[in-house]
């Protein structure tokens, strides 16, 4: 097994031994954090530790009976929800027309859309905050949606494109010389084979509002606090262990979306031919 | 027959010139497609950027330099250095982590890859205040790691891992080494294998291969990830504020405590637009370099 070649060259499975212990170890760095907190999350005492002497759910208790956790896990889902809804076709309108027009304007455009990513969060979040301070959005939703919309838009555009790479514009091209209008031809004949790059954008929009911290910081205090923001409070005080579970669930939803996107991505690549 | 040849080409120049106006037209309004976006981001990030780019020179009595003169006092030349210091800690150990684990992911049977490729991706969709709870668990003094290293025998008394630079350290790694590995694999996926084939065809010894063959290949992918990775962690702020427990301040801290404790926006936000400058010279001179790098490719 070991002399096997492992490439094209003359290099064997054990002269790569170094190698794939190397790039154990680094993925166990990578996995660990986060599948040991799962474990923790059933502990039955106060203290985290792995592995749980005693095994309980009162940690998910604690969280499904709080008034606060609920409220703040509600304000979190209707910021994402919101989110997906403003930046996806937003996103998808801007990376269709600036793939369209393909003039120096268009690739410029594209440069500013991409901005908010380039930009630190800690500056949008400072601005914000400043900005809602003086017109009143500070710590309602609307101001939240309105600010996470801004990071997401990026990637609808990136995935957008990226699916308007592969298709055959002449496609909208006949059915426009066939008489159909632009919004038309788009709708029914674009927009149905780029659906799933379309869907990936969206569901990056989604995890790009759910696991926002910095912004929520600033500009949703209080009542009006996230589930991140409310998380990130408990953590500067005490290791609680209900943030255990919160974790927990909120890595079962990160699996769940990853498998989306990986479906969503195979999906795409065979349908988009 | 002369005449009705010249009337044609005027004809065609007229149309065109109509056509190519019409064109002209037709762009600017699929382009207006994309101001909605242009408008919020207008409206949500240039606005309140220019704000801050204003009160970054305004003091009490008009216009002053006075919160830039301030960012050369010790204190804050202190966060300056710890930032400066952490971010190239970090990138480097992403460096060390992360090539052997694109470089594996990228020669690896197809059938293996699946699973290394979750190994990145799914920290990286992962939260990453939950990510960095589990390094406070996992560090804290009667942490995990704390009480197997006591268990083993290997020392008496838990270690400082947590509430200083060493977990800030170790919890930023981990939350940006997708970010180095990612692109960095999709580019050494791109190389033609043909070519280390080529090369120990020529005589070449698998490490002569990878050095003069694979190693100059995959760098700008490197590149591209050391300056992502070098650019998130001079603005982070998540995890050293929770992994360094009040004892690492970095830039992004500097502004948060500036507004959230003190109110003083002037100078928070000359320290913002400060990082803001740092932050896009950074990206600028990257895009740069590779513009020199592809016309030296290609020559």
């Amino acid at each position: 097994m070991l002399s096997r070649p492992a490439s094209d060259t003359q290099i064997t499975h054990g002269n790569r031994l170094w190698l794939y212990l190397l790039c154990g170890l680094v993925c166990l760095f990578l996995m660990a954090p986060s599948l040991l907190v799962i474990p923790m999350s059933f502990s039955g005492s106060r203290f985290l530790q792995f592995p749980p002497e005693s095994w309980s759910t009162q940690w998910y208790d604690v969280y499904f009976d709080s008034v606060e956790w609920r409220a703040a896990t509600v304000i979190s889902l209707k910021a994402a929800v919101l989110t997906t809804l403003l930046a996806t076709p937003i996103g998808t309108l801007g990376a269709y027309g600036i793939h369209v027009s393909r003039t120096r304007l268009g690739s410029l455009l594209q440069v500013v859309m991409m901005l908010p990513l380039m930009v630190p969060v800690i500056l949008i979040a400072v601005g914000v905050f400043f900005l809602y301070a003086k017109v009143g959005l500070n710590n309602s939703v609307t101001g939240l949606v309105l600010a996470h919309s801004i990071l997401a838009i990026p990637f609808v555009v990136v995935t957008v494109s990226a699916g308007l790479k592969s298709f055959d514009m002449n496609q909208e091209m006949v059915a426009r010389s066939l008489g159909a209008s632009r919004a038309k031809a788009f709708l029914t004949v674009t927009l149905p084979q780029i659906r799933f790059s379309v869907l990936s954008g969206a569901l990056f929009a989604f995890i790009t509002s759910l696991d926002e911290v910095v912004i929520a910081i600033f500009v949703a205090r209080g009542d009006s606090a996230t589930l991140t923001r409310r998380m990130f409070a408990f953590l500067r005080d005490q290791v609680d262990p209900t943030i255990a579970a919160i974790s927990t669930l909120l890595i079962a939803v990160s699996v769940v979306l990853l498998l989306v996107y990986a479906l969503l991505g195979q999906r795409g690549a065979g349908g988009g031919r | 027959m002369t005449t009705a040849a010249a009337w044609a080409e005027v004809g065609g120049a007229v149309n065109a010139e109509a056509l190519r106006m019409q064109a002209a037209a037709e762009n600017r309004r699929v382009l207006a497609l994309a101001s909605p976006g242009l408008i919020l981001i207008a409206l949500v990030l240039f606005l309140p950027m220019g704000w801050l780019f204003f009160l970054s020179f305004t003091g009490d009595s008009g216009f002053t330099l006075e919160h830039y003169r301030r960012m050369a006092h010790p204190a804050y030349r202190k966060t300056f250095t710890t930032t400066f210091e952490i971010s190239f800690i970090v990138t480097a150990a992403c460096v060390a982590l992360g090539y052997p684990l694109a470089y594996l992911m990228s020669q690896i049977a197809e059938r293996a890859r699946p699973f290394l490729l979750a190994c990145v991706l799914l920290p990286f969709w992962t939260s990453l205040l939950v990510r960095t709870y589990a390094w406070l668990v996992l560090l804290q003094r009667r942490g995990v790691i704390n009480d197997w290293l006591i268990d083993l025998g290997l020392i008496d008394e838990p270690l400082r891992i947590v509430h200083n630079m060493t977990g800030t350290v170790i919890g930023m790694t981990h939350i940006m080494l997708p970010f180095l590995v990612l692109p960095l694999y999709a580019s050494m996926k791109a190389i033609d294998r043909d070519l280390m084939k080529a090369a120990s065809n020529c005589g070449a010894t698998p490490v002569q291969a990878f050095r003069q063959v694979f190693l100059p290949l995959s760098l700008p992918g490197l590149f591209a990830g050391v300056v992502l990775v070098f650019v998130l962690c001079l603005g982070f702020y998540v995890t050293p504020a929770v992994l360094g427990g009040g004892r690492v301040v970095m830039w992004a801290m500097q502004i948060e405590s500036n507004v959230a404790l003190y109110a003083n926006w002037g100078a928070a936000s000359a320290l913002g637009v400060a990082l803001l400058i740092v932050t896009l010279a950074i990206l600028w001179g990257m895009t740069r370099l590779f513009r020199i790098d592809h016309h030296l490719g290609r020559s």
